[in-house]
């Protein structure tokens, strides 16, 4: 990510030579976003966390049902040993989440907002670097993560003869698409931040889209309650992290798909907002 | 160069500036006074591009704002010292701004020792005094060597020697051929500073001219006389366009007649002088005479 490669032309015949050094480029303001991510103490914490917890849950989560294995033909056969060892993820998303809501806010919070954006007058390149940053650092961190945490689950595991191997189909989309899955709540969290401007405010809208709505849509009558939360952003997008075919859930791609598209809206929203509008 | 013309800020039902319309041009530095609430800090965030006009248009160096492809080096700017990030150092806040225009890091470096922070550069920004955020903030402004550069209350929370320093940069970048637009609240602030005034009240512009001028048509002098006669040298100097008040303690002050005519009335009379001296009313009283109708927020006394 360097800022060698040679600018485009002034687009006004206007403009003197300096502005070909210092003209602002989606690239260059990737560089200042990872400057600044990289020197934000919050953002060190907030995936160190997400790390601890999709391994420590995962390997958690596997001790204890290597403890208490399944009983009977039909609890072995739904038994997901990759999702069991993937649990983590479960909790590692609100670390993520509230590093994309924090990223965006504490900009809001300090001021700081106001110098970035005079610098950078378009503004969305600010909103579009933040992004790309948050999908890369998540998921740089999140396979690792992922796939420690299954291949010491399984290895726990297998002491119930209960693990799977990652050679078996759709285990190997389960590790990655757990990752990927937490790249995508860190783009949710930041659109949220970027759409309310105010850290306590977005982590509550965070909370409220992962684990308040799927409760509501729980007291919806009938077939409503499965039909809805299997389209929910926290079920959708998860359905890309089992390997057990699930019929209250989407298929993986599908599911993975929709938890894309709801980032996708988010950002969308809170992109126009951003442009148009006082800092 | 900055151009404001006819604009007007609204935010809901206030109105923050209205029909405001002035120039500020290279090579001096001008000052922005008016009291706390007048429209400064909206003024200066549109000259920023971050707040937009909702009518009248303002243009930076022949530009709206927003549209300079090379920003930092067009308008280098402070709005709020403490905005920064607190844990992160003075450096990395710097070397973040400075990555959006390809400025290199040795101009980081060159701005941190501008302004006097070389010691503090790795410190985090959150543990500055007031001082010391002037200073990053007036770094921050200096980053892409800006055309034009503009200063929100620079010298407030400043201790002397600061303000001193303060003062010997506004006037080096002035020197240099930018465009320099300073705020304060504080006329003392400014009158050794600046050499151009723009005075603003309620968001309306109150005047545009040279410190000079101020001085002369805005706080003329009086001359102040103490005699052994004072009702006969009272009449005496009546005349068209002069004023003579007596004060609570007993002294005359004449506006219209330098000190010299004063004295040479009073001993043609043979009237003994005990005081003649020339005043000048000071800023800060023209100032606060100039804007007392435009202040929104004044004590009930």
């Amino acid at each position: 990510m360097t800022s060698t490669t040679p600018n485009p032309p002034p687009t006004s015949g206007f403009l003197p030579a300096y502005s070909q050094q210092q003209r602002v480029t989606q690239a260059r303001v990737m560089r200042s976003e990872w400057t600044k991510l990289r020197t934000q103490p919050a953002a060190f914490w907030s995936l160190l966390s997400a790390v601890i917890l999709v391994v420590g849950f995962g390997i958690g989560y596997s001790l204890l049902r290597v403890a208490r294995p399944p009983h009977g033909a039909a609890a072995v056969a739904s038994f997901d040993p990759a999702a069991v060892s993937l649990s983590g993820v479960q909790l590692a998303q609100i670390a993520v989440g509230v590093l994309g809501v924090l990223l965006i806010t504490s900009e809001y919070a300090t001021g700081l907002i106001r110098t970035t954006f005079a610098a950078v007058p378009r503004r969305l390149p600010v909103l579009w670097g933040k992004a790309a940053l948050v999908a890369t650092t998540v998921t740089a961190v999140s396979v690792p993560a992922a796939f420690a945490a299954f291949l010491v689950g399984q290895s726990i595991l297998g002491h119930q003869h209960l693990a799977v191997p990652l050679s078996q189909p759709g285990v190997v989309r389960a590790v990655i698409g757990s990752a990927m899955y937490l790249a995508v709540i860190g783009l949710i969290g930041l659109g949220l931040g970027a759409l309310v401007r105010n850290a306590a405010g977005g982590i509550a809208a965070l909370f409220g889209l992962l684990y308040g709505l799927p409760l509501a849509a729980g007291f919806l009558p009938g077939n409503w309650a499965a039909d809805v939360s299997k389209y929910l952003p926290a079920n959708a997008g998860q359905a890309v992290t089992t390997v057990q075919p699930d019929p209250t859930q989407l298929q993986p791609w599908t599911g993975f798909g929709a938890a894309c598209l709801y980032a996708a809206v988010l950002l969308g929203i809170s992109a126009a907002r951003m442009r148009r509008g006082d800092a | 160069m900055i151009e404001i013309r006819a604009v007007t800020k609204s935010y809901g039902a206030t109105t923050a500036v209205s029909d405001l319309t002035f120039t500020v041009r290279p090579g001096v530095v001008t000052g922005f006074l008016g009291p706390n609430g007048a429209g400064k800090s909206t003024t200066m965030r549109m000259i920023l591009g971050v707040d937009q006009p909702s009518s009248g248009s303002v243009m930076v160096n022949g530009r709206p704002p927003r549209t300079h492809a090379a920003p930092l080096h067009e308008i280098g700017g402070m709005l709020d010292p403490r905005a920064v990030h607190p844990s992160r150092s003075a450096h990395n806040h710097l070397l973040a701004l400075a990555r959006t225009s390809g400025i290199r890091r040795s101009r980081v470096d060159e701005v941190i020792d501008a302004v006097g922070l070389g010691a503090a550069a790795n410190r985090r920004a959150g543990k500055f005094s007031l001082g010391m955020s002037q200073r990053l903030g007036i770094a921050a402004a200096l980053l892409g060597d800006p055309a034009t550069v503009v200063l929100d209350e620079p010298v407030n929370g400043l201790d002397v020697e600061g303000i001193r320093w303060m003062r010997g940069m506004l006037r080096d970048l002035a020197g240099q051929g930018k465009t320099v637009f300073v705020s304060s609240h504080l006329m003392s602030e400014i009158a050794q500073t600046a050499t151009q005034l723009i005075v603003i009240g309620r968001g309306k512009l109150i005047a545009d001219t040279s410190m000079a001028q101020f001085m002369a048509t805005v706080a003329p002098t009086t001359v102040r006389v103490r005699s052994s006669d004072q009702d006969t040298l009272g009449r005496l100097l009546h005349a068209p366009g002069v004023t003579v008040a007596l004060t609570a303690d007993g002294a005359l002050t004449i506006t219209g007649l330098p000190a010299a005519q004063v004295g040479a009335v009073a001993g043609a009379a043979g009237i003994t002088v005990l005081e003649l001296a020339t005043e000048q009313a000071s800023l800060e009283d023209v100032f606060v005479g100039l804007t007392q109708d435009a202040v929104d927020y004044r004590a009930a006394i």
